[in-house]
């Protein structure tokens, strides 16, 4: 009896400091070499989950797995074991096709089985093609993938932390073709206009569309200046430099009065010197051998 | 029958803005959203009196449903009106997406619905909104008759139902003949006015004009039942099926095309169960145009006699 009173009390004590654990102890600041081994390991993911789905989008995917791993274990404040924590930043995937990068990143992070990821874009699974809340797979806050609507709800999102004195911030990831949707503008400007300081963009320049250079589709530069006369702080860095990308965030998380946009320069395909700058692998899942060959260039 | 009395004319719309003040009230997470017109929407009501509760966010509806999304997402029940051929045409994808496949809960208001608009001609009179929202999953899509049921509707809509939500008005000053402690649930029809001959199963203006149609019919030994749908989706199928059965024949009117419409949504009930003769009063598959409200309703065979008519010609066919 004694013995069962004391091991309920081991309980109690541990579920209390679990509780503190969940509440205050999310994931931890990884440091740059730690960043730069799970970028890899992320990276062979990616390609290993396109292999079994046999479509989905790889290039886009790899160029961001840098962006992807300095968010999930660097910059953002967010729980695995919690993921509706409402103090939690919120990643608004507005680019739904680079699903694949972000379902790694969330699965290494904790949120759901690693082995999981070899159902992407299957019949039932939780890893829809694009985002899917309503197939309930933890860490996504927005079924996405309609290109031109993230940003809004991102500028709801930052609106509702503002009127609640909420000090979580918004983190989102654009497309550089995406930001030919007018609908981008529109949330430019009201982002500006309310400043809503705790709203981070970024966007995905990797200079290619599905129809080629970006330039040759629908050009969109100058796109600093862009983004400045619209009202927003903008920095620009090496998408694919783990310690440029943390030290941009750095700096934009301390921009107060105004949103913060950082143009990304990447390259699609990154990590796979065969396929690196090839728009080509925008929409495509490699097969089993180019699988073997991408990983042992991943490897390097 | 019953008698439904004019107690004045008053516009749906403030029947809504009266609803969206109300919700405010009771629920200190409901926040308005303005697109530059939020006046003539009704929503000044709420945003005078909750003005760090009302986002303005310019002439710029894409936005404002996306926005929309993200409050509600962050525990906010937002509202968001503008002119329902804005709302519902201009930012389908919006609602399509980052509210219908999100689920999430925001109230659309979709103001100047109909011809009644009058004389701002085609651009601006909402007749395709009930198509193109009823046509969504998860989306609910109310249309109350006059501006009693509107107020009670919003405010129900807003602290009730989960999930996104379109609420259609008019701009015009119509009867206002509904009680305030009416039978009002959503997704159920009313009964207005019983008879065994027809029935006529109207929704939002087209309700008031039922019920003048029912009473030209009764000098003519006509008995006609009258049911209010005021939400189009979920739609009451019992109401509907109860009234083929016992009357034998259908006639819908509504203040949008017919194409797609209320009427086809009450097609969609009596063709899977008990097709019984229908006729349908509404737009015939064209624009508006400029014109005073009456005239306009009476050029589109908008109002009693059109829908008496329709019903003989229904009659004829049972
Ligand atoms: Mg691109």
């Amino acid at each position: 009896m004694l013995l069962f009173f004391t091991f309920r009390i081991k309980i109690n004590f541990y579920n209390f400091v679990t509780l503190i654990y969940l509440e205050m102890n999310y994931i931890k600041k990884h440091t740059i070499d730690e960043l730069a081994d799970l970028a890899i390991s992320i990276r062979k993911d990616v390609v290993r989950a396109l292999k079994v789905a046999g479509s989905g989008h790889l290039g886009g995917s790899l160029g961001l797995a840098d962006v992807f791993t300095v968010l999930y274990f660097n910059r953002m404040r967010h729980n695995p074991d919690n993921p509706a924590w409402p103090d939690r930043d919120r990643l608004i995937l507005s680019i739904g096709h680079v699903a694949p990068v972000f379902y790694t990143a969330l699965a290494h992070a904790g949120y759901f089985p690693i082995d999981e990821l070899q159902t992407l874009r299957k019949l039932g699974s939780r890893l829809q093609g694009h985002p899917g809340r309503d197939h309930h797979l933890p860490g996504i806050e927005l079924s996405a993938g309609s290109l031109g609507q993230g940003l809004s709800v991102a500028v709801g999102m930052a609106l509702a932390a503002k009127m609640d004195n909420a000090d979580w911030k918004v983190y989102t990831i654009h497309g550089d073709g995406e930001l030919q949707e007018g609908s981008i503008w529109e949330a430019a400007m009201s982002a500006a206009h309310h400043k809503l300081d705790s709203l981070i963009a970024l966007v995905d320049s990797n200079k290619v569309q599905i129809d080629g250079r970006v330039s040759d589709v629908m050009e969109i530069e100058p796109l600093a200046e862009k983004w400045r006369s619209f009202g927003w702080a903008v920095f620009e860095c090496d998408g694919n430099s783990i310690g440029g990308l943390v030290e941009t965030y750095q700096k934009a998380e301390k921009i107060s009065g105004k949103p913060s946009v950082i143009i990304a320069h990447t390259l699609m395909g990154k990590g796979v010197k065969s396929i690196e700058g090839d728009y080509r692998w925008h929409g495509r899942a490699p097969n089993a051998k180019e699988s073997e060959d991408f990983i042992r260039e991943i490897e390097g | 029958m019953e008698i439904y009395l004019d107690k004045g004319n008053k516009s749906t719309k403030s029947g809504f803005g009266e609803g969206v003040l109300e919700a405010g009230r009771k629920n200190k997470n409901v926040v308005g959203i303005g697109a530059d017109i939020t006046t003539s929407v009704g929503m000044n009501l709420f945003a005078d009196i909750f003005p760090e509760r009302f986002v303005s966010l310019g002439i710029a509806e894409q936005n404002c449903v996306g926005v929309a999304a993200g409050l509600a997402l962050s525990g906010k029940v937002p509202v968001f009106s503008t002119y329902g051929v804005f709302a519902a045409l201009r930012a389908t994808d919006q609602i399509r997406i980052s509210l219908c496949y999100n689920d999430v809960h925001v109230v659309i208001g979709g103001a100047h619905a109909g011809i009644s608009v009058g004389p701002d001609g085609a651009t601006h009179q909402a007749l395709e909104d009930i198509a193109m929202m009823r046509v969504l999953p998860n989306m609910t899509v109310i249309s109350p008759c006059d501006a009693t049921q509107a107020k009670i509707a919003t405010e129900r809509a807003i602290l009730e139902l989960n999930g996104p939500v379109y609420i259609r008005f008019g701009r015009e000053a119509v009867p206002d003949f509904t009680d305030n402690d009416q039978d009002f649930k959503i997704g159920k029809g009313q009964l207005l006015a019983d008879g065994t001959d027809v029935t006529i199963a109207a929704t939002g203006h087209m309700v008031w004009e039922a019920l003048e149609a029912c009473r030209l019919l009764k000098e003519e030994n006509i008995s006609a039942r009258v049911i209010n749908i005021h939400t189009i989706k979920p739609i009451d199928e019992e109401i509907i099926l109860k009234a083929a059965k016992e009357t034998g024949a259908i006639v819908t009117a509504e203040e949008h095309q017919i194409y797609g419409g209320f009427g086809s949504a009450v097609a969609e009930v009596l063709v899977k169960n008990n097709p019984v003769p229908m006729e349908f009063v509404g737009m015939p598959d064209c624009f508006g145009e400029s014109g005073k409200p009456e005239e306009l309703m009476q050029k589109y065979g908008l109002i009693a006699i059109n829908i008496v008519d329709k019903v003989k010609q229904v009659m004829k066919r049972k």
